[in-house]
């Protein structure tokens, strides 16, 4: 029988020659990621349903870290990290990216430093979806399930990867397993090359804009063809986080050279090495759709505010007046999105309020270690108005405690790199928030209005 | 497994009803399992809907229970994010069901895992055939919304084997009948 990528995946996964869309079947978990909003209720259920004593499955296997609330004064949000922390310690989980680095310690901020020094130890990982791959715990062939919605950006190394509540993580914390019913797969031939000034998050935004904000839902999305090749694991990174927001269960991109040689080297600085083996989609494999995107005709694209299947082109918003401009997060704050910021922002200033948070310390470390024209991408950003944090994690994406750095504590329009729109998502209910690429909400925020950034990018 | 049949007021909400609307993000630090965090998550559920499209609250902040005991909805209820918190939030409210046009995936998911509600599709726009405050009751056996003035009545999707995950209690009970895990004392 041909199967699609996720079909193959999740047979191999459930220890079977087949699987279909429709079927339901126990697969085993790789890896188990979870963080400070929903690791402490996980663990209560698994301690409720297993008993006070219950150990986890394989503590290998488990990943935990906190990134959500981690620099606010909400005295909650500090005991979340610390409760994780106990149970670090007592089930001996060696992959905890804790914010400090006493083992038994405690957490709090330190509000009167202001919120743009470091304030984390040296283990501290940033925003997870991002410190998985960067320390090396997403593999090709593997499934990887998190406490997290956006736990599907693993797809982009060619594993099954869906975010799963708390219940079904302490399920899969107690036995390894998980109940899963196969999805139908949608199939995205990409074509082409993006053109200059059309970034990854374009791809996505005008895919959901295609399919709808529920065009996926239940659903996997494979993305496969000739334009695939000419993806960075960023740029597919930022296209599997975002399956998400059409309701799909998973993305997946097939592994290949790229995806084998950032895996193996991220695995080997990080003593996270295990034999793995990808998997193809077979030839012939049945799928419910397919669509194909022609990535040269792309153009820089814009949600609209409330959900993000509004879809409309920068050019087309270019009379929309925007308050603040907002850098961050797992989809729109990796290192190459502020270096796509920095690109546009190089020798200009903002004219709006423009809030930058890196996704993880070792892109702040890598924005200040690397020059460019005699000057480090930090310190260009800086130059240009950019209030750049050091203190990377989720931060105002989902708006979070209200002393959140950059959260939008009144009605306003802000256009920022991040994922989500719905009402209220940065804070205020009576937000509006535009989503958009690191250039296109670069160009924007020098403009103070919606801007399409081939006006201010050399050809 | 109790009364097949719920009843109660209906609260009414439209399409793309998402998880920060069902319970805004500050709130997230709450944790689920301790059992006054849980009751202190139901008075905050739906406080995340823009006060001017629903001037009537689904509960005034900090008074759970609500007085709504069923929610009907448009499409794509629950899209967003995976906290659990939403289901448990609504479930604290007192909300034993939401009728929707069409559920999110993890939403749907959490809750059955939870046991908290039965998330039933509908295939009417129940939104413009309700107002919130209408009685309802749903029939789980007949899988059908009958109206206060039992003139109308409305078939659900069925819900099929996802009812009984819900009926039994969520996840853990369901697998325990089922013998996927075992009784409280280890990992099977």
């Amino acid at each position: 029988m041909s199967m699609t990528l996720t079909e193959k995946l999740l047979a191999k996964a459930a220890g079977r020659k087949t699987a279909a869309a429709g079927e339901n079947l126990l697969a085993n978990v790789d890896v188990l990621m979870t963080h400070d909003v929903c690791g402490p209720g996980t663990i209560g259920v698994l301690q409720r349903e297993f008993g006070r004593d219950a150990r986890v499955w394989d503590p290998e296997r488990v990943v935990i870290i906190p990134d959500h609330y981690i620099f606010t004064t909400d005295p909650r949000s500090n005991r979340n990290v610390d409760l994780l922390r106990e149970f670090v310690r007592e089930q001996g989980i060696r992959h905890f990216y804790d914010v400090v680095d006493d083992g038994r310690g405690a957490w709090t901020f330190d509000a009167s430093q202001g919120p743009l020094k470091a304030q984390y130890g040296s283990r501290y990982a940033g925003v997870c979806h991002i410190a998985l791959a960067e320390k090396g715990h997403t593999r090709p062939g593997e499934v990887l399930v998190g406490t997290d919605s956006h736990t599907c950006t693993a797809g982009a190394f060619g594993e099954f990867a869906t975010g799963i509540g708390n219940t079904d993580a302490a399920f899969v914390m107690g036995t390894g397993k998980i109940l899963l019913r196969v999805p139908e797969t949608m199939r995205f031939v990409l074509d082409g090359r993006m053109p200059r000034g059309v970034m990854a998050k374009d791809v996505v935004l005008h895919i959901i804009g295609e399919i709808g904000f529920d065009g996926a839902t239940f659903r996997a999305m494979e993305y496969a063809g000739p334009g695939v090749s000419s993806l960075t694991i960023e740029d597919r990174m930022t296209i599997a986080n975002m399956g998400v927001e059409a309701g799909a269960k998973n993305a997946v991109f097939e592994a290949d050279e790229t995806t084998r040689a950032f895996v193996d080297a991220r695995m080997k600085e990080h003593g996270t090495t295990r034999p793995y083996e990808g998997v193809s989609a077979d030839a012939g494999a049945r799928y419910m759709s397919e669509h194909r995107i022609n990535l040269s005709a792309l153009e820089p694209t814009v949600a609209m505010p409330p959900d993000p299947g509004r879809r409309n082109t920068a050019r087309q918003l270019a009379n929309v007046r925007i308050d603040r401009a907002y850098i961050g997060s797992c989809t729109g704050g990796k290192a190459s999105d502020f270096e796509a910021f920095a690109e546009i922002a190089r020798g200009r200033t903002v004219a709006v309020d423009t809030f930058g948070v890196p996704a993880t310390p070792w892109i702040v470390r890598y924005l200040k270690e690397t020059t460019k024209n005699g000057r480090s991408l930090w310190d260009t950003l800086v130059a240009a108005g950019v209030r750049m944090t050091e203190n990377a994690g989720c931060a105002a994406c989902l708006g979070g405690p209200t002393d959140t750095f950059g959260r939008i504590n009144e009605p306003m329009s802000c256009i920022s790199t991040t994922n989500r729109n719905f009402p209220g998502r940065m804070g205020h209910p009576e937000g509006l928030v535009y989503l958009a690429s690191p250039y296109t909400v670069a160009a924007s925020a020098l403009a103070g209005r919606i801007a399409d950034p081939r006006d201010y990018l050399q050809s | 497994m109790g009364s097949r049949k719920l009843g109660g007021k209906v609260y009414v909400v439209g399409n793309n009803i998402d998880t920060d609307q069902i319970i805004p993000a500050q709130y997230l630090s709450l944790i689920p399992t301790i059992p006054e965090e849980y009751n202190r998550l139901g008075g905050y559920a739906l406080s995340g809907l823009p006060a001017d499209t629903y001037p009537t609250r689904l509960i005034e902040p900090g008074r759970a229970p609500s007085e709504y005991r069923v929610i009907i909805a448009g499409r794509n209820f629950g899209c967003g994010s995976s906290r659990e918190h939403a289901p448990i939030a609504l479930g604290a409210a007192g909300i034993r069901v939401v009728i929707a046009e069409s559920f999110a995936r993890i939403f749907f998911r959490n809750c059955l895992a939870t046991g908290e509600l039965y998330p039933i599709e509908s295939d009417y726009g129940l939104c413009d055939a309700f107002q919130t405050g209408d009685c309802v009751e749903v029939d789980l056996d007949t899988e059908s919304l009958r109206g206060a003035d039992s003139s109308s009545v409305y078939p659900l999707r069925p819900l099929g084997e996802a009812a009984k995950v819900v009926a039994a209690g969520g996840l853990f009970a369901y697998a325990r009948q089922n013998g996927l895990v075992r009784e409280r004392s280890g990992p099977a």
